[in-house]
């Protein structure tokens, strides 16, 4: 039977270290939902939404109540609306009233982000890719909840330059479009190197095309839980710190196996994968920052950083897949700046740049994310920096993404406010040498040496 | 057996220590049908925290119901009276 000090334990991290479930994201085909016109593609797409999702609000709130435990966001992620619009859409504005009408699905079940405004075009676009991806500006700025991203590469397949070209492009315009709101449009897009089919997590989340019809996943979260535990073995060898880590993430993964069986069995939808990665907000005490100072580092991006977030992610992993049989999604730690206090710290004390993040990116889960950056920037420097992030991800068979903020008529030394989660950046400062040159040549970088198994 | 568990509930309170906090507790479980199976308690750090495994098989209530019933209790007395499922804690604890 349990014991007290185990009930305590529990309790503590709900109540005084942030523990919550990040996410319930309820995954969705829209494959049958193809047809030849536009109207035609909207209705479908509704009458699946608001009939699959129904009941993935209450039942998320009824299992928070039975268990105690916070599930901070039900969301939802949709097939690729590249794929499903392909057929009816004759131009980015036919593309951006599906946008308008998975904004209104949204609002209508009630979660606060769908996820799935997205194409795949690792190796080439299609018509319908390139206007989807022309249409991301106008539909970011005038929907709310809608979350996009395009995968422009793999391991597999190499790197589409043009696409990463063009999203250059297209960040800037989003920029523009949204420039009265500090540039909120990008903090809901996202570039993909190696995109998982099967990720909760926003601004990335889409539901990949070999997935069941419907399927639950959840994302883990639990940053202040780790940090509290490691405050414990201070100057202690790496060996017992690896194990606190370990011993934590298990107990964090459990909880969020616990609310995926549930909202599985409740809504009868079958169950995906946990994702393990450890989310911060802005809240003090629910950082990544915080573990990384208290593994032993001044600020996040002194000497060691990489280091220590590498060995840190591991043990999450490694006690996470003890806890859970079906672990997926991007599972790591994210590092976005503008989430995390204690990011944002470091950014403002000069002790994290751009480059030390993209070093960063190499170990953890995802890549650079939540970055602001001058609104001056060129999309040809835009593009080198996608570009960057994601031959990281190609050559190391890893997710890689970009989350980056152009904030127009800012430059570095202002602030941002995004307001609740996506909380407020500094300026980051990039570096002005050209690269429109190379970003220019067009055409796909050619997949890795080492992609080459069969 | 395992439907018998599934209906396990573990109340906690924490708070400053005070006449009749188990009293009021136990009132309203009696009242209500629920029994208690465990009852334990510790003083940490000048605060007062029980824990109660409870069976509510009988229950009439609704799961929430019961659980801001007695979190209302706990704010009469100026304690935070919690009632969760079990299965959170065996999950975490147990492998």
């Amino acid at each position: 039977m349990l014991n007290i000090n185990e009930v305590i334990e529990t309790n503590k991290m709900i109540h005084e270290m942030n523990l919550d479930v990040r996410t319930i994201t309820m995954g969705i085909s829209l494959l049958d939902c193809v047809g030849t016109s536009v109207d035609e593609v909207c209705e479908k797409i509704y009458h699946k939404i608001t009939t699959k999702a129904k009941d993935l609000v209450k039942t998320g709130k009824e299992i928070e109540q039975e268990f105690g435990i916070p599930i901070v966001n039900k969301r939802i992620s949709v097939t690729p609306i590249a794929l499903v619009g392909g057929g009816c859409c004759q131009g980015p504005e036919d593309f951006v009233r599906i946008a308008k009408e998975l904004d209104r699905c949204a609002k209508e079940v009630g979660v606060n982000f769908i996820g799935g405004y997205s194409a795949l075009v690792n190796k080439g676009m299609t018509q319908a890719d390139e206007y989807l991806i022309r249409s991301i500006p106008q539909a970011l700025s005038e929907t709310e909840r809608v979350c996009s991203s395009v995968n422009v590469g793999s391991t597999k397949t190499g790197i589409n330059m043009d696409a990463v070209k063009l999203i250059g492009e297209i960040i800037i315009e989003t920029a523009e479009l949204t420039k009265e709101k500090d540039g909120i449009g990008n903090a809901k897009f996202v570039v993909f190197t190696n995109a998982p089919d099967d990720n909760p997590f926003m601004a990335g989340a889409f539901h990949g095309v070999t997935e069941a019809d419907c399927i639950i996943n959840v994302g883990v979260s639990g940053p202040g839980v780790v940090k509290r535990a490691i405050e414990q073995v201070r100057g202690e060898s790496f060996e017992v710190l690896c194990e606190t880590i370990k011993k934590t993430a298990f107990k964090v993964t459990r909880v969020g196996q616990l609310v995926a069986r549930e909202a599985s069995r409740r809504l009868d939808v079958p169950f995906g994968i946990i994702d393990l990665s450890l989310a911060p907000t802005p809240a003090v005490g629910d950082s990544v920052g915080e573990i990384l100072d208290e593994i032993g580092l001044e600020y996040a991006g002194a000497p060691g950083t990489t280091a220590g977030l590498a060995l840190f992610i591991d043990q999450v992993n490694k006690g996470g897949v003890m806890a859970s049989s079906y672990v997926g999604g991007l599972s790591g730690a994210f590092i976005p700046v503008s989430e995390d206090q204690r990011m944002i710290d470091a950014v403002e004390a000069g002790a994290l740049s751009l480059e030390k993040l993209e070093a960063m990116t190499c170990v953890c889960s995802v890549g650079l994310d939540m970055i602001a950056i001058p609104g001056d920037t060129k999309a040809s420097t835009i593009s080198g920096i996608i570009a960057d992030e994601m031959a990281l991800g190609m050559v190391n068979q890893k997710t890689t993404a970009v989350r980056i903020i152009p904030v127009i008529g800012k430059g570095v030394g202002d602030t941002v406010e995004f307001g609740g989660l996506l909380g407020y950046a500094p300026i980051m400062p990039v570096n002005q040498f050209d690269c429109s040159a190379f970003v220019n040549r067009g055409g796909r970088i050619p997949a890795p040496i080492h992609s080459f198994k069969n | 057996m395992k439907e018998k568990q599934m209906k396990r509930s573990i109340i906690t309170v924490l708070g400053k220590d005070s006449v009749g906090i188990i009293a009021k507790v136990c009132t309203y479980l009696a009242s209500n049908n629920i029994n208690i199976l465990d009852i334990n308690q510790t003083i940490t750090a000048g605060y007062f925290n029980m824990m109660m495994i409870v069976e509510s098989e009988e229950i009439t209530k609704t799961f929430p119901d019961m659980a801001s019933e007695l979190a209302q209790i706990g704010d009469e007395i100026g304690v935070r009276i919690q009632a969760q499922h079990e299965d959170i804690f065996e999950m975490m604890h147990r492998i």
